[in-house]
């Protein structure tokens, strides 16, 4: 199922600019002849363009595009798109997501935890479905909303959980923060507070990996960038500037679009004058795929091959995952512009129940064995607000610690004293 | 301890070497030091209580930098070592030196590859070490820089170039949030050692936005180091030094100053990021100045001392963080200042500098430091107005002599 970029350019029909109903008022995005969101079908993603398909989603009779590009097989002769390992490891990833999550809005309630915090509960299935299936060489590349990718990636629940009570035994000594996730080990390259940020940070990823093999003539090294980001971003001068650069030197890297509709208390079809991000990508010479980003395996298929795509070496791939926050966009946001008829509609989607029926259904595993894996997420929780409740606070010391890497060229003479007469400038030796 | 600067070598010697007689018309030599190397004329070596010793008559031999062409005239065993080169080709020189010796390092930026760079600094690099490590980058300053930073992150060593410091405003926000900041928020996991160079400077009639300096944006960001060269062999050294640096450095160059020819050693150099360059012991007053404005103090210096002052000069070479051992030393010999930049007067270098040195050395100067800066004007096109906006060697023979009264 190879992306061709020859065929990867849609042709959609001119769009009706002043129709004014969103997303909220469509028809559900699954035809009546699907009963249920999980067809256990393979998406193929034909990417011809194809003028006979209506692409107005959001006119009330919309077809989604993901509706175009399935292929609908009946049930009785599907594949199953998951082993039982597979699928017990995305439901205990999207589960303690969630509950980490959950408790985050908790601990911060009660005052543990300050500032911006940004909680990614319902959109789990976009970091699950494609960091599960990366190396620990690969790198992820998100922004401020980024706990969970920094948990999908494999940073310890504990070390996250710390660094948002502000220890020093955080991710990243408590310096950094909820919206600064990074972790040298697991390669999460943060964590960006300013949107848009964080993609230029990703394409250079992406660069060193091609660097690597083509320069540094290591031939086997295929390390995949993932940059994620959301809707709003994709209005900023970075995204296009990046997948510019990307498409132009085939950097191996996915741009992941999670298309929630809202930046902030902004409408998504409020503030683009294209709404259908995966238009962009053909504009760059990339493909641009658009997928249902509450379903946690057709999620997974799409980022099976962008990536094996990008480790190839074809290039980037540029991917819209239509997904939804149940929270609001932080925890100091009212929430109050957006429909709660919209709201129920997503949350009769939630990707963890939606797979947890999968599974069921398939007969992959059995409740109770999912019971059991949510008994365990909780235990890892508790035991992770108990880690960093526990957690010393960084003493003063710290405080200018790790701003320089080299604070050793800093003037330090051969005695070991600082040469430059101002020492408050810089003090401590770079600490990892 | 006897700070001898220039920094000849790769490790500079802090030892106490005994002073050595300043006289220029033979190169000094370090004890340690079993080679010759050549010498520029104003070389000395200051101890530690800031004495430094002339020659027996008192009276220092005229030989200053009379013009931008820096000779190194009268060292017959100097002569024969080294290589004449200009400023644009030593940085071309020490960066092709550092390409060679770590795989790991390239240059991205506008027209680096083919075209050379703008002002021939990448010239040849493309040919000898391919197209992706000499990336000639789309008109994207802010994500190429984010790339830089990116590919410094997972390995590379970067050296990003602005083609004029001015492009760089449109990297402000990769270079204060990322550059700078990412190697403290992410509790020291990831170091970015990129260097972030360019042209900057008022030129000749090249217009506002062409002739900005940087120095005083970039200089309250947290996490940055910033060095200016001002001569081929600071231009070498510095450059070097920067890449090998783990810290993020932004070296500024200057467009006038591409073109100055100098003789430089041969043989592997680098030239501390953190010190100043003393251009010239003095006794009476001291001059504290950087790129540029450095041809222009010494300019003035010739005056001067025919009018019997007698300045010290130094380039202060280092704008985060100043150089304050240095700085202090000579502010304990002459008790007087003077700033000469090329800076604007608000918020930059001289304040700074002006601010540090009031907070450390207050009880030594005798008279309030004087700074001389550029107006806080967009640099005219006008030939006329753009003399005077910036700092020009008769106003400073007259700060002096106002100062030295």
């Amino acid at each position: 199922m190879a992306f061709s970029t020859a065929t990867a350019y849609f042709a959609p029909q001119p769009f009706p600019l002043n129709t004014a109903s969103p997303r909220s008022h469509d028809n559900p995005l699954i035809t009546p002849a699907s009963a249920s969101p999980f067809f256990g079908s393979t998406p193929k993603l034909r990417l011809s363009p194809s003028p006979k398909f209506n692409l107005h989603r959001r006119s009330g009779s919309g077809v989604s595009v993901s509706q175009v590009v399935k292929e609908k097989k009946p049930k009785s002769t599907r594949s199953l798109l998951i082993t039982k390992d597979e699928g017990l490891e995305l439901y205990e990833d999207m589960v303690l997501g969630r509950a980490f999550e959950d408790m985050c809005a908790q601990m911060y309630y009660r005052g543990k935890m300050f500032g911006f915090v940004h909680l990614y509960n319902g959109q789990e299935a976009v970091s699950t479905g494609f960091i599960k299936l990366l190396k620990q060489q690969d790198s992820v590349v998100s922004t401020y909303r980024d706990h969970v990718h920094a948990l999908s990636k494999g940073v310890p629940a504990r070390a996250v959980m710390s660094e948002l009570f502000g220890k020093t035994t955080g991710c990243c000594r408590g310096q950094g923060g909820s919206m600064h996730m990074f972790s040298r080990e697991h390669n999460v390259l943060g964590g960006f507070a300013f949107i848009g940020e964080g993609i230029p940070v990703a394409t250079g990823a992406a660069f060193t990996s091609k660097y690597t093999r083509e320069v540094l003539k290591e031939v086997d090294c295929d390390h995949v960038t993932l940059a994620f980001f959301g809707d709003g971003t994709c209005n900023n001068g970075q995204f296009f500037e990046c997948l510019n650069m990307a498409a132009l030197w085939k950097l191996p890297i996915v741009f992941v679009v999670e298309n929630n509709l809202w930046a902030i208390g902004m409408s998504h079809l409020r503030s683009t004058s294209d709404p259908q991000i995966y238009n962009k990508g053909p504009a760059f010479g990339m493909p641009g795929i658009h997928v249902d980003g509450m379903d946690v395996l057709k999620v997974r298929e799409v980022a099976k091959e962008a990536i094996a795509r990008a480790r190839r070496g074809e290039g980037p791939t540029l991917v819209e995952c239509e997904t939804y926050r149940f929270r609001g966009h932080s925890l100091a946001d009212p929430d109050e512009l957006r429909d709660p008829a919209e709201k129920e509609r997503y949350a009769a989607r939630d990707p963890i129940k939606a797979l947890k029926k999968y599974i069921i259904e398939s007969n992959l595993a059995s409740e109770a064995e999912l019971k059991a894996i949510d008994k365990k997420i909780d235990e890892v929780v508790e035991d992770a607000v108990e880690f960093a409740d526990e957690s010393p606070v960084p003493p003063r010391s710290q405080l200018l610690e790790n701003v320089f890497a080299d604070p050793k060229g800093f003037g330090i003479g051969p005695d070991g004293r600082y040469r430059c007469a101002d020492p408050k400038f810089t003090e401590g030796t770079a600490h990892v | 301890m006897a700070a001898i600067f220039q920094g000849v070598g790769a490790a500079a010697p802090l030892s106490s070497s005994p002073s050595n007689s300043f006289d220029s018309n033979k190169s000094v030599f370090s004890p340690r030091r079993s080679f010759s190397v050549s010498k520029r004329v104003s070389f000395a070596v200051v101890r530690s209580d800031g004495k430094v010793n002339l020659n027996p008559k008192g009276r220092r031999d005229q030989r200053l930098i009379p013009n931008a062409v820096a000779t190194n005239a009268g060292s017959a065993a100097a002569s024969k070592q080294g290589h004449e080169l200009l400023l644009f080709e030593a940085l071309q020189e020490g960066l092709e030196e550092e390409m060679e010796r770590d795989p790991r390092v390239c240059v991205m930026g506008e027209d680096v590859g083919h075209y050379g760079g703008s002002y021939k600094v990448t010239k040849g690099l493309a040919k000898r070490f391919g197209d992706l490590r000499v990336l000639d980058t789309p008109i994207a300053e802010n994500s190429f820089t984010g790339m830089g930073i990116g590919a410094a992150m997972t390995g590379l060593r970067p050296v990003i170039e602005g083609m004029n410091m001015g492009f760089l405003l449109l990297a402000f926000n990769q270079i204060s949030n990322n550059c700078g900041m990412l190697h403290y928020t992410s509790g020291g996991q990831f170091t970015i050692p990129v260097v972030v160079r360019g042209p900057g400077g008022v030129g000749r009639q090249l217009g506002a936005e062409h002739s900005q300096r940087l120095e005083s944006y970039f200089q309250s960001i947290p996490g940055i180091q910033m060095v200016a060269c001002s001569t081929p062999y600071n231009a070498k050294g510095l450059m070097k030094a920067a890449i090998r640096s783990e810290n993020p450095v932004i070296l500024f160059e200057h467009v006038l100053l591409y073109n100055l020819k100098e003789r430089i050693p041969d043989e592997d150099y680098i030239c501390n990021l953190e010190e100043a360059e003393m251009v010239r012991p003095g006794e009476h007053v001291t001059i504290l100045t950087y790129s540029r404005m450095r041809y222009h103090v010494m300019q003035a210096a010739k005056t001067l001392v025919n009018k019997g002052y007698d300045p010290e000069v130094i380039d202060i070479r280092s704008l985060k963080p100043f150089d304050l051992y240095t700085i202090g030393n000579s502010v304990k010999k002459t008790h007087r200042v003077l700033i000469v930049e090329e800076c604007m007067r608000t918020g930059g270098i001289g304040a700074s500098l002006t601010a540090a040195i009031t907070e450390n050395f207050n009880d030594y100067l005798d008279a309030p430091i004087m700074c001389l800066s550029s107006q806080d004007v967009p640099t005219p096109y006008a030939g006329t107005l753009e003399e005077v906006t910036v700092v020009q060697p008769a106003q400073i023979v007259t700060a002096v002599e106002q100062l030295c009264q």
